[in-house]
């Protein structure tokens, strides 16, 4: 028994020592390609002793910032998706699916056009308040009637709170050019052509929703076994949701403030992380969110490369994790988790 | 046509027999539709007196009836009447739609937006506008049949793959909401992308499309869809027959001899190429196909979404859409106003269908 369990730790330990090899390969495969590759050489000389040359300003000031901010988004999508996954027990959770991102977008369309707001900083309070509105309203209605949350409920009040925020979004960017002009770039999600003090604003804030979300790994351990049980083993069930909600809100708010709404990240990585770490969500998290960010990035690269940078990285998402979102739902029973 | 049995299948309702035809004598079948269509005719006529000049109703009678002088007649017959027309034609396409999804989906949920035909259309129609090798400034026959047939083309696409991918041993209406729900994800992300690869002017053009929008409709584009529609109506009226069976799940329908593969994937392309055909014309109108059966069902107190009450209402709401909208705020296109209408009364069937009451 003992040996059994040193040997589930070791391969714990294992995988995540190779997620972070991986994304380390993934930042320098980022750094260096695109459509002006830079030399692996070239990249590390840029990052330890710039001299100013036009390879050294490609990655220092485009790709660097681009990088930071994938791997951050990255780890925050991965850890919001698993997070939701595990509170609502639903194996298709996902801040973009559920009208999480949706929400933070109108309220940031709000922001600019209606009180002119600017620049990250300015309007990452509004994505926090636009993202907690849509998350409380997606899980009030899809628990109404007082069955809780199924895969099915839960996916039908999230397309149904989106598409209304859509036909408000619409109705505001339609009648307004410059809200057009801002949102149409913006609404894609993307990680290309911001600064790094894009990265560093919301920073701080990834930084406590991360610690919010591994303090929150117990509680949703026994949370898996269902509320009852969790109630009788002497969990606070309210606690623990609340500082869920708030983990959630705190991660997807600051990246979709940052890089706009990218769904599906959220959606495909917490079941690859199980796959590779069972079910225990004090290892699952923090493997959701390597391969969150290694996944953001691959994503981006390839966009990158295939066409030239003008495919945005969240609609290269959409197309892998669409059909496995179709693979999800078409397995047997779409069973609770 | 004379009463047969003493005991009709349905109590307290009169039988009709026609040959070897029989049907059950539901006046509410026959009235919602009428009072509909007068309904139609009336905001019809009102959506073509109002504007920045307004014509009385007697003079658009008298304009329609060929009475008018010039400038009614450059008014009415190059302008408003072609927006109307539009507006009648897609309501009903839509209505008629939804009905058919709804019914073989056995889920008030089902319409073409939920299920991704709208932005699958939404797919080629904008393909072509934005790539149309023109510079964007797409005209002459792209613009007239090529953007139409390209939204029919990828919208029935979009069906089949619908079909296919929500079959798993029979269909499943929750499983084919949900499989929707992922195809309109990627539908609507490929149209996004080729907005950003589109110059501005394009994509504002563009944008102001893919909500629905009836203004810039013209002879043109009402010319192919209604002979598209043409075609399309009568062939699923006639096709959907075996509705009554199939709306009891495959086993029962097979019980009563229907070819359940056959009858449910010839319905589920007609109604996508009746969304199609509705999308490509006049951009997603959203929620008409999702609202107009229920109305049409509560209305006709009928089991299931009557077909004709549908299309009627489906048209009269796109019209009455359309003419509010013009009323309240010019500029909009009618698809922010259904949209924003139309969401929250999606959120009131999910949460009712949730209590227990099924439609």
């Amino acid at each position: 028994m003992r040996t059994r369990l040193a040997s589930v730790r070791r391969r714990r330990v294992l995988a995540l020592c190779v997620l972070l090899v991986l994304l380390a390969a993934m930042s320098a495969l980022s750094l260096a390609l695109g459509a002006n590759p830079v030399p692996l050489e070239a990249v590390w000389q840029a990052l330890v002793q710039p001299t100013g040359t036009e390879h050294d300003i490609i990655v220092r000031s485009l790709r660097g910032p681009r990088t930071v901010l994938g791997i951050l988004a990255g780890i925050a999508l991965g850890v919001g998706g698993a997070l939701m996954q595990g509170h609502t027990r639903n194996p298709i959770a996902d801040p973009g699916l559920l009208g999480v991102n949706q929400g933070a977008a109108f309220a940031i369309v709000l922001a600019v056009v209606v009180f002119g707001v600017q620049g990250v900083h300015g309007f990452i309070w509004f994505g926090f308040a636009g993202a907690l509105l849509a998350a409380v309203v997606v899980f009030l209605l899809g628990a109404v009637g007082g069955r809780g949350t199924t895969p099915v409920t839960l996916a039908l009040a999230g397309a149904a709170v989106s598409a209304l925020l859509y036909g408000l979004i619409s109705a505001i960017v339609l009648a307004n050019r410059q809200g057009m002009e801002t949102y149409r770039f913006w609404h894609v999600g993307s990680i290309a052509g911001r600064d790094l003090a894009a990265a560093g604003q919301i920073a701080p804030f990834l930084v406590l929703g991360l610690l919010l979300a591994l303090t929150n790994t117990p509680g949703l351990n026994t949370l898996a076994l269902g509320t009852d049980v969790a109630t009788a083993l002497g969990r606070n069930i309210r606690r623990t949701r609340i500082l869920g909600i708030l983990a959630i809100t705190l991660l997807v708010g600051a990246s979709v403030s940052a890089c706009g709404p990218i769904a599906f990240i959220g959606l495909i990585v917490p079941h690859v992380a199980r796959v590779i770490t069972g079910p225990d969500y004090r290892w699952l998290v923090p493997c959701a969110g390597l391969l969150g960010a290694v996944l953001l990035l691959a994503a981006d690269v390839l966009g990158r490369v295939l066409t030239g940078d003008s495919l945005e990285v969240g609609i290269m998402l959409a197309f892998v994790g669409a059909p496995m979102f179709i693979y999800l739902v078409r397995r047997k029973g779409l069973a609770r988790i | 046509m004379r009463p047969v049995r003493d005991i009709p299948p349905v109590p307290g309702r009169r039988v009709l027999l026609v040959g070897p035809a029989a049907w059950t004598f539901r006046p509410r079948t026959i009235v919602v539709p009428a009072i509909g269509a007068l309904l139609l005719v009336l905001v019809a006529a009102l959506n073509i007196a109002h504007g920045s000049s307004n014509i009385g109703l007697l003079d658009v009678l008298r304009t329609l009836l060929g009475g008018g002088d010039r400038r009614e007649n450059g008014i009415i017959f190059d302008l408003r009447l072609p927006r109307t027309l539009a507006g009648v034609l897609v309501g009903a396409a839509f209505g008629l739609a939804g009905a058919i999804f709804q019914t073989i989906a056995r889920n008030p949920l089902a319409s073409p937006d939920i299920l991704g035909i709208t932005w699958g259309a939404g797919v080629g129609a904008v393909a072509l506008i934005v790539l149309g090798g023109t510079g964007g400034q797409t005209s002459g026959l792209v613009a007239e049949l090529g953007v139409p047939l390209a939204g029919l083309t990828s919208g029935i696409v979009t069906g089949l793959l619908l079909y296919a991918l929500s079959w798993r041993r029979g269909i499943d209406g929750y499983r084919m909401v949900l499989v929707g729900i992922g195809l309109s994800a990627v539908g609507y992300n490929l149209v996004y992308w080729l907005l950003t690869v589109g110059d501005v002017d394009d994509a504002t053009r563009a944008t102001t499309w893919l909500v629905g929008n009836l203004a810039g409709v013209g002879w043109a584009a009402i010319g192919p869809t209604a002979l598209a529609l043409a075609v399309l109506v009568p062939a699923t009226l006639v096709c959907a027959h075996t509705l009554g069976g199939l709306q009891f799940g495959d086993d029962t329908a097979r019980g009563l001899g229907i070819r359940v593969s056959t009858a449910r994937g010839t319905l589920l392309l007609l109604a996508a190429a009746l969304a199609a055909v509705a999308t490509a014309a006049a951009g997603p109108i959203t929620f008409v196909a999702l609202a107009s059966p229920q109305i049409a069902l509560r209305l006709a107190r009928t089991a299931q979404p009557p077909l004709v009450g549908s299309m009627v209402l489906g048209a009269l709401l796109t019209v009455s859409a359309d003419l509010t909208v013009r009323l309240v705020a010019p500029d909009l296109p009618v698809g922010v106003l259904t949209a924003v209408l139309g969401a929250p009364y999606l959120i009131f069937l999910f949460v009712r269908g949730r209590r227990g009451a099924r439609a």
